[in-house]
């Protein structure tokens, strides 16, 4: 193959990547698009006329939801639970991830295999025992119910994230470290923890992220005052039908905090969803 | 790396094990509980013993749902993973443009999963929706809340929607972990496209691709709030999955005694089909660590 044939391919399959990966992203963002700018139309736009572009911009969606207490409490309500569950299994997730990724014990593989199975548990079939164990310890309708419940599925899957990172830590620098004369307590805290700093990042941030998606348990184990945003955004159903602009105003609400957090750990996402086996 | 053996690391292990024994052992009793027992109301149980179950595998509802569930599984797995893979492929490989493409693909997966419901049905909607719209100026006559076959295109394309960019950004990650020795090795040799996919690049992946594989199998099988908002399970049951049929039953109908039945059943098959992924993982984790 000559030079220029070698270059010419070269610049063929360039083109092609980009038509794919365009086009990828258009089918993305088309229907999150069209999400938000019906979310500045207003209702009778929405129905009465058909624009891609509103004619008359308006924020009133946006006002309805942030001064009815109704609406942003159910903000505040998921924002709590989603801290709650990301502290909780994180705190219960880094010992354990230390234990399995460092030490051979009884029953490891069974054991880390069983906490797989929790990740894999369809949450249809906890909802139930769920709305019961939570009311006989009348925790019903509180944030620490919904976080606790969350940790079914994202303390496996934290241990899981963190094991990866913490097998990427050589044992020598635990071992240099026992032989300087530190205790497991100062050693895990004040060596250990900042080293796998970005792990312990990018697992908040999925913690966080399937806390904060999760619609299913969040709306059977709450009713009044731990309302989740998500479980709010189902009744938007008034007098004269469905409210549409406000509904939209309140799903963009829900995608900015993710596309925040995002953009801090876009270098991390592809190994956290990994499990950090890459 | 050879781990030691240490019985002290159980300590390590307690605190899971007592946070996941609250939120997964105790309610799965109850569930057991339940799935042998029948209820008039109150307090009132007495024992059933397999009633529950013979009549579950007697149930052509619960066999049309496992059906449209094994179905939709496997569309989303043929789907899913080799446009994901062709994805990745395709991504830049560094600089802002992948820093962009990184964050725009995440999006949807960042996006609570009724909201995902919601931005779907508006979105095919024929009245105010782009997609409806555009197809029914088309031509094209196109209803998902009253044809079944379109109303699982929708829920099919929405779920491609929602976690094709898991599957991209985890080849992704595979990709990125080949040296750039391989390709200067297969340059030299003049390998074409296909054999530096077929032989260095697949291989490279097959590690995330069955983490990848695992995921979608296991949310796809388990998935219910999307469809439920998109089409609450209808047109009659033509999109009523297990979670949805599940749900009904035990929350909708309050059927304690089959519901609970209903749920060991799926959730072994559940357990016997991460149990054959997980096998399978540790056996190329372990070839891998060989090599």
């Amino acid at each position: 193959m000559s030079d220029a044939a070698v270059k010419k391919k070269g610049r063929l399959k360039f083109r092609l990547s980009t038509v794919v990966i365009t086009a990828y992203l258009l089918f993305l963002l088309i229907p999150i698009y069209w999400l938000i700018i019906m979310s500045f139309k207003s209702n009778s736009e929405i129905l009465g006329a058909f624009t891609l572009f509103p004619d008359n911009f308006t924020l009133k969606n946006y006002q309805t939801i942030l001064t009815d207490a109704s609406w942003y409490m159910g903000y505040v309500n998921s924002f709590i639970y989603v801290s709650l569950n990301t502290v909780i299994s994180l705190t219960v997730a880094l010992p354990a991830a230390y234990a399995f990724s460092r030490y051979r014990f009884f029953g490891d593989n069974h054991l880390f295999f069983w906490l797989l199975t929790n990740r894999m548990a369809p949450p249809a079939v906890f909802a139930l025992p769920f709305f019961q164990l939570y009311s006989s310890v009348s925790l019903f309708d509180t944030h620490i119910a919904v976080a606790l419940a969350h940790c079914l599925f994202n303390v496996p899957l934290a241990v899981w994230i963190l094991e990866g990172f913490m097998r990427g830590v050589p044992r020598e620098i635990d071992e240099t470290a026992f032989i300087d004369g530190y205790g497991f307590t100062r050693f895990f805290t004040k060596i250990f923890i900042p080293m796998i700093a970005p792990g312990i990042g990018v697992t908040a941030f999925f913690c966080f992220m399937f806390s904060w998606v999760e619609l299913l348990l969040s709306r059977t184990l709450t009713s009044v005052d731990a309302k989740p945003i998500t479980a709010i955004m189902t009744r938007t159903v008034s007098a004269s039908g469905l409210d549409w602009g406000v509904l939209a105003a309140a799903g963009v609400l829900t995608i900015i905090p993710g596309a925040i957090v995002i953009y801090f750990v876009r270098n991390h996402i592809a190994k956290g969803f990994a499990l950090g086996r890459v | 790396m050879e781990k030691t053996v240490n019985q002290r690391a159980w300590l390590l292990v307690i605190p899971v094990l007592i946070l996941v024994a609250f939120s997964s052992i105790i309610p799965m009793m109850t569930v057991v509980n339940y799935s042998f027992q029948d209820t008039f109301g109150g307090n009132d149980f007495f024992w059933v013993g397999l009633e529950w179950y013979r009549e579950l595998l007697h149930s052509e509802r619960l066999w049309d749902a496992f059906g449209r569930q094994l179905l939709f599984s496997f569309i989303i797995l043929a789907i899913e993973i080799p446009l994901g893979i062709l994805v990745a492929l395709s991504m830049p490989k560094k600089g802002v443009s992948a820093s962009i493409c990184l964050v725009l693909m995440s999006l949807p997966l960042l996006i609570p999963y009724n909201v995902v419901g919601t931005i779907w049905q508006v979105f095919g909607r024929a009245d105010i929706g782009l997609l409806g719209r555009v197809l029914s100026d088309l031509g094209i006559s196109y209803n998902y809340s009253q044809n079944a076959f379109d109303a699982w295109v929708t829920v099919i394309a929405m779920d491609v929607w929602h976690w094709t960019s898991l599957v991209a950004l985890l080849s992704y990650a595979g990709l990125r972990s080949i040296p750039n020795a391989y390709y200067q090795a297969a340059m030299i040799d003049q390998a074409s496209r296909w054999s530096v996919f077929r032989y260095i690049e697949l291989p490279k992946m097959r590690g995330v691709l069955m983490i990848a594989i695992l995921l979608r199998f296991m949310d796809s099988f388990m998935i219910y709030t999307e469809p439920f908002v998109l089409t609450g399970g209808g047109p009659g049951n033509a999109t009523t999955f297990l979670s949805i049929d599940l749900v009904k039953m035990a929350l909708g109908q309050f059927d304690l005694g089959p519901a609970a039945a209903f749920s060991l059943m799926y959730f072994l098959v559940i357990l016997l089909i991460s149990y054959v992924f997980y096998t399978v993982m540790i056996s190329i984790d372990k070839s891998e660590a060989k090599q």
